[in-house]
């Protein structure tokens, strides 16, 4: 709830948002809306990508200050590429999500902003890990974030199951976004969700007027 | 934390009954629900408190906000609606119901602060649900209220259909509320249930370890 508060009143360029990552049986699914907010009440920019590619496998998004994450962003992909060249393998998603996290606590005072970091490895497959605000890393089977994320927690909680199908995956994810970016005003745009397997990574834009509709829209 | 109290928290700090409440229509009446818990800051101050309340037979609100001020107005209510009902010579309307809260919570909207959602049955409408927030009158196919609510807004914008059957309403309320107490500090207990349709009001509450249980990470 810290999260929820702080993001919306931040002031400067925030990206108010809505951010997940969740785990399905072969692969894991990273998505986020497009909205970068001023203050709440002005959008700066509509199609802001808040997925970020740290490594070939290994993907982050960013909630919180727009300047804190890109500059942290920016940190751990050089730190995560020097990992990889020292150990000659493609580096654990535990490694990346560790170096997001210790950047995250030990700047604590200075920084604002929350990670969700989501990839494939040989050793463990898929896997979601979320960096809180003061530096906390936890690993779940789904993970939300941002401020739209309060809206959803019902939903997530009833429909996620484990082990879902790709398709089965990539509907959850989206609804998520949808309801979430229909309920909060710092979240919208366009859904951005990108698919991670041992195979590949597959970006899919979804725009706003092709997201799912319930009930009352 | 190491300050100076005067006392335990809840001798000084307001009564709340920060909380879940849902209000559903089907097709022959309405279904209400809550949580039960009545929290003083930090301390539970009632774990069993039924904030169902009743205005008339087959019109009930249900509270949320600071405690005090929405019993009072609970209570405040009843008695006019009980001289309405006299004084036109059969039940009330439920809109009538709505527009008594509504006039209170306008017209006090500096003083108070509490949100009712009416519900009820009458003979012109069927079963219908009106919100009162802020000193707004509006009806509603159904509506959430209270801390919780947010956390379940997804949840009820995916799940909500027209036209459920009675018990299809029941387990829609009844999901709702375990999934806001699942997640909001400030609802937990037990849940209660009112369905009110042609016949009456029924009341029923269901424990905490009854409660349907979703995926826990």
């Amino acid at each position: 709830m810290d999260r929820h508060y702080m993001d919306s009143q931040i002031k400067g360029v925030s990206t108010g948002t809505t951010i997940l990552a969740v785990t399905f049986n072969g692969g894991v699914i990273i998505g986020s809306d497009s909205r970068a907010s001023m203050g709440g009440s002005y959008v700066s920019s509509k199609t802001i990508n808040k997925l970020i590619q740290v490594h070939d496998r290994i993907f982050c998004c960013i909630s919180g200050s727009l300047a804190d994450a890109q500059a942290v962003t920016k940190t751990a992909k050089f730190q995560i590429s020097l990992h990889s060249i020292q150990m000659d393998s493609p580096p654990l998603v535990k490694a990346a999500a560790s170096i997001l996290k210790e950047l995250c606590y030990n700047n604590k005072e200075e920084l604002q902003a929350g990670f969700i970091t989501a990839g494939w490895d040989k050793k463990k497959g898929p896997q979601v890990y979320t960096v809180a605000l003061g530096g906390m890393l936890l690993n779940l089977p789904f993970a939300i974030g941002g401020s739209g994320s309060t809206y959803i927690y019902g939903y997530t909680d009833a429909k996620f199951k484990p082990d879902m199908s790709r398709e089965e995956c990539l509907q959850f994810a989206t609804n998520a976004l949808a309801l979430a970016m229909g309920r909060d005003n710092v979240s919208g745009g366009v859904a951005h969700l990108v698919v991670i397997t041992e195979g590949g990574v597959e970006h899919v834009v979804i725009p706003g007027d092709k997201l799912p509709k319930f009930n009352d829209e | 934390m190491l300050e100076e109290s005067s006392g335990p928290g809840w001798q000084s700090e307001e009564v709340k009954t920060g909380t879940t409440i849902i209000a559903v229509e089907f097709d022959g009446g309405v279904v209400l629900g809550s949580d039960s818990r009545v929290s003083a800051g930090q301390t539970v101050v009632n774990r069993v408190m039924n904030k169902l309340s009743l205005l008339h037979d087959k019109i009930y609100c249900a509270l949320s906000g600071s405690a005090a001020d929405a019993q009072t107005i609970a209570e405040m209510v009843n008695y006019q609606l009980d001289v309405h009902s006299i004084e036109i010579g059969e039940d009330p309307q439920v809109r009538s119901a709505a527009t008594l809260v509504k006039n209170i919570s306008y017209k006090y909207k500096e003083e108070l602060s509490a949100h009712l959602i009416v519900a009820g049955w009458d003979k012109r409408g069927g079963g219908q649900v009106f919100v009162t927030l802020n000193g707004l009158l509006s009806r509603q196919p159904f509506a959430v209220g209270g801390s919780g609510s947010s956390y379940v807004y997804g949840f009820v914008d995916a799940e909500f259909r027209k036209g459920m059957s009675k018990e299809e309403s029941q387990q829609f309320v009844v999901n709702t509320i375990s999934l806001a107490i699942a997640r909001d500090g400030s609802s937990g207990g037990v849940a209660y249930l009112v369905t009110i349709d042609e016949k009456g009001a029924e009341e029923k509450c269901i424990l905490g370890n009854e409660l349907p249980t979703f995926y826990d990470k």
